[in-house]
């Protein structure tokens, strides 16, 4: 599904990544962890081809990223607030989306209605523009956003951090469902090592940039990654 | 503390991405303002000279009395569109153990620094000098020179309560073209005729010294409407988080039928309609339809057939202009999700084109009745129209790709040289200027119609290949995407 080969970044003749190789299956909830400068964004940046890599190249569902275009169709992503439309509203938001990716707007208005809990009536009918939003709002509308369309891989950056527990639980729950069967590939970063490994069940352990760490998710997995952490 | 204040400025000043990239424009701005100052001496030391030769038996510092009205009403509007109030980036500073008033205090002391505090001096001075020199009362002159500096400080102040208040309203320098014009026609059309009233009180406080008291205890009085009007703002919640407003959306179904490109037209018409900075070129529209009555009625300028190709190319392209030299910019802030997207680069692009081109005809058909003038005036409109379509949008898409500024959409534009770099300045000048090269050769030699001819063919070529040159231009535009990306990720 996701293959990336004998992938560095570079930054001034500093090595911020340095992925040998690594190999996520369709349908797998694939969780990167590491403190900061590990390398996460970095490799997310990567996978949305919005850097060059110093070396080697990463492969979506047989596309080549930095080659050809085509796996825009069905990769969705949420990284920082600059995927969010700051003048326009939530809903704005979501129907251009959905626009981009063939939905109309009853589509979305469907789609959206899953997601009420999460919204808690912040986000939706409210007349505001995103940037008026708070950001654990604004975050959540870009999740959902992510979410829109069916794509086959979502990636989303450190999802949890700035959301309230409420909705850290709902999303936990969403993002289970949504891979349960094993059609969607989920691509999630955290520093909480709690919700990763309830999500997850594979997770990496990013260190300097470099992979150090490669667990299948069981129960003594948080304990095995706390004492890695605690130094 | 001041000291620490002064250094955090400073650091801001030259550690800013943008002082460092755009050095050009510093140096511009620099030039600039040394013409300034040389102008301002040269009328320091010259008016006197220039007024007595003119007017020899007035008495020149009572001429010059008469016009401090106009001056000063004049330096208000500089000011309001050129000078901002210095506000710091407080917010880190509130949690601090700074006191307020000393934030504030800084923030004014540092306003009263500005160069456009300094430079009437470099005139009033050197005007002085040549009173005293006349054999002027010394002391009644240095009375004068404080006097003027009193007014250069308290107009400081007087625009920076205009602007805090004018930045609630909507149309933001309505209030001050309201204040300046009024107080003028007042002036003018003798119903309270202000510029007397200023001599008369110039003329007495210097003959009596001690009534400056007065003019000092009104500049007082404007730092410390300053100074309240800034301690309200320096709580997070108000000035620092801009106030939310109500939205009215229409989901302007209409663009549906330009298919795929619909998304994009609907998302650059909200970008412009709701944000300050793209809202101008709104403005600028409306300022670039009445250009043509400068030109059309004006009996020297018949004669000058050339000069109506470049009114006409500024008429039907003056919105062409004004967006298309930020493409791909104005999406900056967002450019990683469009990059991420599912987009083909080939359709943003696209929809950026058309959004021009219809800008044109409209444009177009709004400058109908300039008909008025003359047919042929009509026939310029249309031949520039299609030399903006066709030649022109290429143009600008093609700079674009050398585009590598961020907007912030939140600022004014009115002077923002954000987002301006060389790029603007080598692709303005030839949109303006080729199509009268190119109008110009076959006007001289074969007349009117060969003229306009040459500039519809150039057009209709451009229009015919179209899809041929937006294919070579997004080519472009994706060879330099990481580079576009990573210089639209840094904040001034």
């Amino acid at each position: 599904m996701i293959k990336a080969s004998q992938l560095t970044k570079k930054y001034s003749g500093k090595t911020v990544l340095n992925i040998e190789d690594l190999d996520i299956p369709k349908g797998q909830t694939f969780g990167l962890v590491g403190n900061n400068g590990a390398g996460k964004t970095t490799f997310f940046n990567l996978l949305l081809d919005l850097i060059k890599p110093t070396t080697g190249h990463i492969i979506n569902q047989e596309i080549q990223v930095n080659l050809s275009e085509d796996w825009k169709s069905f990769t969705a992503s949420y990284i920082d607030e600059s995927f969010l439309i700051d003048y326009l509203t939530p809903e704005e938001y979501f129907y251009f989306v959905g626009e981009l990716r063939s939905r109309n707007r009853a589509d979305i208005d469907s789609f959206l209605q899953q997601f009420t809990e999460i919204f808690n009536g912040e986000v939706l009918g409210q007349k505001k523009y995103l940037r008026d939003l708070s950001k654990g709002n604004q975050k959540k509308a870009g999740i959902v956003a992510a979410l829109i369309g069916n794509p086959d891989v979502i990636v989303l950056d450190e999802p949890f951090a700035n959301l309230d527990p409420t909705t850290q639980i709902r999303l936990k729950k969403t993002l289970k469902t949504l891979t349960e069967n094993k059609e969607i590939t989920i691509l999630i970063s955290s520093h909480d090592l709690n919700h990763i490994t309830e999500v997850c069940e594979r997770i990496v352990v990013l260190d300097k940039g470099n992979p150090v760490k490669d667990i299948k998710t069981s129960a003594e997995t948080l304990k095995e990654l706390e004492v890695f952490f605690s130094v | 503390m001041t000291s620490r204040f002064i250094s955090l400025e400073w650091k801001q000043f030259f550690r800013s991405s943008y002082w460092q990239k755009s050095i050009a424009i510093k140096i511009l701005m620099f030039v600039l303002a040394l013409q300034f100052i040389f102008i301002f001496l040269g009328l320091g030391f010259g008016l006197y000279p220039l007024l007595k030769e003119k007017f020899p038996d007035q008495d020149p510092l009572k001429i010059v009395n008469n016009f401090i009205f106009y001056w000063l009403l004049f330096d208000l509007m500089f000011r309001f569109f050129l000078q901002k109030l210095p506000v710091m980036s407080v917010k880190p500073l509130l949690t601090l153990p700074i006191k307020r008033k000393k934030i504030i205090n800084f923030v004014l002391g540092k306003s009263a620094l500005s160069f456009f505090n300094f430079l009437p001096l470099f005139a009033v001075i050197p005007f002085g000098i040549v009173l005293i020199n006349k054999e002027y009362e010394v002391s009644s002159t240095l009375t004068w020179m404080l006097l003027m500096y009193i007014f250069i400080l308290s107009n400081n102040f007087i625009n920076f309560i205009i602007e805090s208040k004018s930045e609630e309203t909507e149309l933001s320098f309505f209030p001050i073209i309201l204040l300046t014009g009024g107080l003028f026609a007042l002036n003018y059309f003798n119903i309270i005729s202000f510029s007397s009233l200023l001599s008369g009180a110039i003329e007495a406080i210097t003959a009596h010294p001690a009534l400056i008291l007065i003019p000092f205890i009104i500049l007082a009085a404007l730092l410390y409407i300053n100074f309240n009007i800034l301690k309200k703002k320096l709580y997070v919640d108000s000035s620092l988080r801009t106030k939310a407003k109500i939205v009215s959306s229409s989901d302007m179904s209409w663009t549906s039928r330009f298919g795929d490109m619909a998304p994009f037209l609907k998302l650059d018409m909200r970008m412009i309609w709701r944000n300050k900075r793209s809202k101008s070129t709104l403005y600028m529209v409306v300022i670039g339809l009445l250009y043509g009555l400068f030109f059309y009625p004006n009996p020297t300028y018949q004669k000058m057939i050339p000069m109506f190709i470049f009114v006409g190319i500024f008429i039907t392209g003056i919105f062409m202009i004004n967006f298309g030299q930020f493409i791909p910019a104005w999406d900056s802030a967002y450019y990683k999700l469009l990059m991420s997207q599912n987009i083909k680069y080939k359709k943003y692009l696209n929809s950026k084109f058309l959004l021009m081109s219809l800008s044109s005809v409209v444009l177009f058909v709004l400058s109908i009745p300039y008909v008025y003038f003359g047919w042929d005036i009509l026939l310029i409109h249309f031949a520039a129209m299609v030399y903006n379509v066709g030649v022109n949008s290429h143009v600008l898409m093609f700079g674009g790709v050398f585009n590598r500024k961020r907007i912030d959409l939140s600022q004014r534009a009115a002077f923002n040289y954000q987002g301006t770099g060389a790029v603007q300045w080598i692709i303005g000048f030839p949109l303006l200027v080729f199509p009268v090269g190119i109008f110009y050769l076959p006007y001289k030699f074969y007349g009117f119609y060969a003229g306009i001819a040459t500039l519809i063919t150039l057009g209709a070529i451009g229009i015919a290949f179209h899809q041929k040159i937006m294919k070579w231009i997004s080519g472009k535009y994706l060879a330099a995407k990481y580079e576009t990306i990573s210089a639209f990720d840094q904040k001034n």
